[in-house]
């Protein structure tokens, strides 16, 4: 008996000692803009769901791209249905290292940057990407800007709309961080 | 890149956490109507469709009349989406100087995911009014014999990426009929449908069989009017849908093509026709919020 509640004891104990540190962010925003001459095109997605792992200082993004929203209606439906192909390729990840060393436990404000993979239209593809992170009485916000050059992940644009969509697309993250319990 | 892999247990955690969102099938058709008839869409809350259909001549009417495209119906719409769900629409028929008017609402839509749902259904009531003068050929005694009504259930299911098919039960009443031996009421069983041939066309078709029950015995089914088929491609391009097709129907609202269609494909009373829709979204451009 005695034996069991030492183990027991000891596997509560070094659960606790090794459980992993994780900030979540449930309902982060994503932007994205398409600048030309002819149109600007934009839309936000403000269910982006990501995860920080402070013990291994690695980060996991996944949005569905159905759930970015624009404010033209056909817009999405092209966007879905042409581009994305959102029922092939239902979601778009990220999933990094982050490069520095951060404290976690106290208020503070870095500029970081992760390298890691970046999957959208079903096509991966490596970067580096930058951002700024501030942690602020046990929150964490987590903002970054980078572009998407659309031939990277396949995405094809018809001759026809050219001029109206940039080759490069614009993309703005702002993720606030819980701790997860 | 060794450093690159990582355990799959970071995207595993977050799926743990964030619950699955449910997945809507997008665009069963490309616009509101399949072809004559209508689809289960709907306009997207804040969004208008104006509609410009033209029904040419018959085909074989010959060389005199440039096989039909001498002569032309049109109807003008202008449709709204008032949520996301509930669309109204009015429009304008030169066809008997008709206006006619209609509500459509999505009841359900297809789905996958969590509760998944098979089909999508759309409800849809319209109704149309003849405000061309009386004749002799045509008397009106009064105006509430001018209206008819519709109640039509769209049942519509997208199979892959590529194939829609739809059913539409559909009834409708006259309150005055061409001939006192035909029957006010129809009921007709419709189906339709499309195939995708690219990421901007397709190849739609639609058709509506009167039920027997719609006819008087002995006079079934009714002498002049035919079923209504039509056949056509669907192209999009930006901001419009352009829909080109061949069908025996002239008139483009529920009643003249359900009830009144006179032409026989076999007989090659085939019209050439297309319906332009474009789309513009009166959505508010957001206020960005004020930075500190």
């Amino acid at each position: 008996m005695k034996k069991i509640l030492l183990a027991l004891l000891l596997t509560a104990f070094l659960k606790s000692a090794f459980a992993q540190k994780m900030w979540l962010c449930k309902a982060g925003e994503t932007s994205f803009f398409s600048e030309t001459p002819m149109e600007n095109i934009s839309a936000v997605n403000k269910k982006v769901a990501a995860i920080i792992d402070e013990s291994k200082n690695e980060i996991a993004v996944k949005m569905v791209m159905i759930d970015f929203k624009f404010k033209n209606h056909l817009m999405e439906e092209h966007f879905n249905e042409n581009y994305m192909e959102s029922e092939k390729y239902p979601n778009g990840t990220f999933k990094g290292k982050i490069n520095e060393k951060i404290d976690f436990s106290k208020n503070g404000s870095y500029n970081v940057t992760s390298h890691g993979i970046l999957m959208m239209h079903g096509v991966a593809k490596e970067r580096d990407l930058t951002g700024k992170m501030v942690i602020e009485n046990g929150k964490i916000t987590l903002t970054a800007a980078f572009n998407v050059p659309l031939k990277d992940h396949k995405i094809e644009i018809p001759t026809i709309v050219m001029a109206k969509i940039a080759e490069e697309i614009a993309v703005k993250c702002n993720w606030t961080f819980t701790p997860k319990n | 890149m060794p450093r690159l892999i990582f355990a799959q247990d970071l995207f595993d955690e977050l799926d743990k956490n964030v619950k699955p969102t449910k997945n809507y099938a997008l665009a069963t058709f490309k616009s509101t109507r399949v072809i004559n008839g209508h689809s289960v869409e709907t306009m997207a809350k804040n969004h208008l469709d104006f509609r410009i259909s033209h029904r040419f001549g018959k085909i074989n009417d010959g060389a005199y009349n440039f096989f039909g495209l001498d002569q032309a119906s049109m109807r003008i719409g202008l449709e709204y989406g008032i949520t996301d769900k509930l669309m109204a629409g009015l429009g304008r028929s030169t066809t008997d100087k008709t206006f006619d008017y209609f509500l459509k609402y999505k009841v359900t839509r297809q789905s996958s995911g969590k509760n998944a749902f098979p089909v999508s259904i759309t409800a849809l009531a319209a109704a149309d009014a003849i405000t061309l003068s009386t004749s002799p050929q045509f008397r009106f005694y009064n105006n509430l014999e001018r209206w008819s009504y519709v109640g039509q259930i769209l049942i519509a299911r997208k199979f892959g990426e590529r194939l829609s098919l739809q059913l539409s039960p559909t009834a409708i009443h006259r309150n005055k009929v061409d001939n006192p031996v035909l029957s006010n009421d129809t009921f007709l069983a419709g189906v339709g449908g499309r195939i995708k041939l690219t990421k901007r066309t397709s190849f739609n078709g639609d058709y509506f069989y009167r039920l027997p029950v719609s006819t008087e015995p002995g006079y079934s089914p009714t002498a002049a009017n035919y079923n209504s088929f039509s056949v056509g491609f669907d192209i999009e391009t930006g901001g419009h849908v352009f829909q080109l097709h061949a069908t025996n129907s002239l008139g483009m609202t529920e009643r003249m093509f359900l009830t009144q269609t006179t032409g026989q494909w076999l007989k090659g009373d085939i019209h050439y026709g297309f319906n332009i829709s474009r789309t513009f979204s009166f959505e508010k451009e957001k206020k960005r919020p004020a930075k500190n």
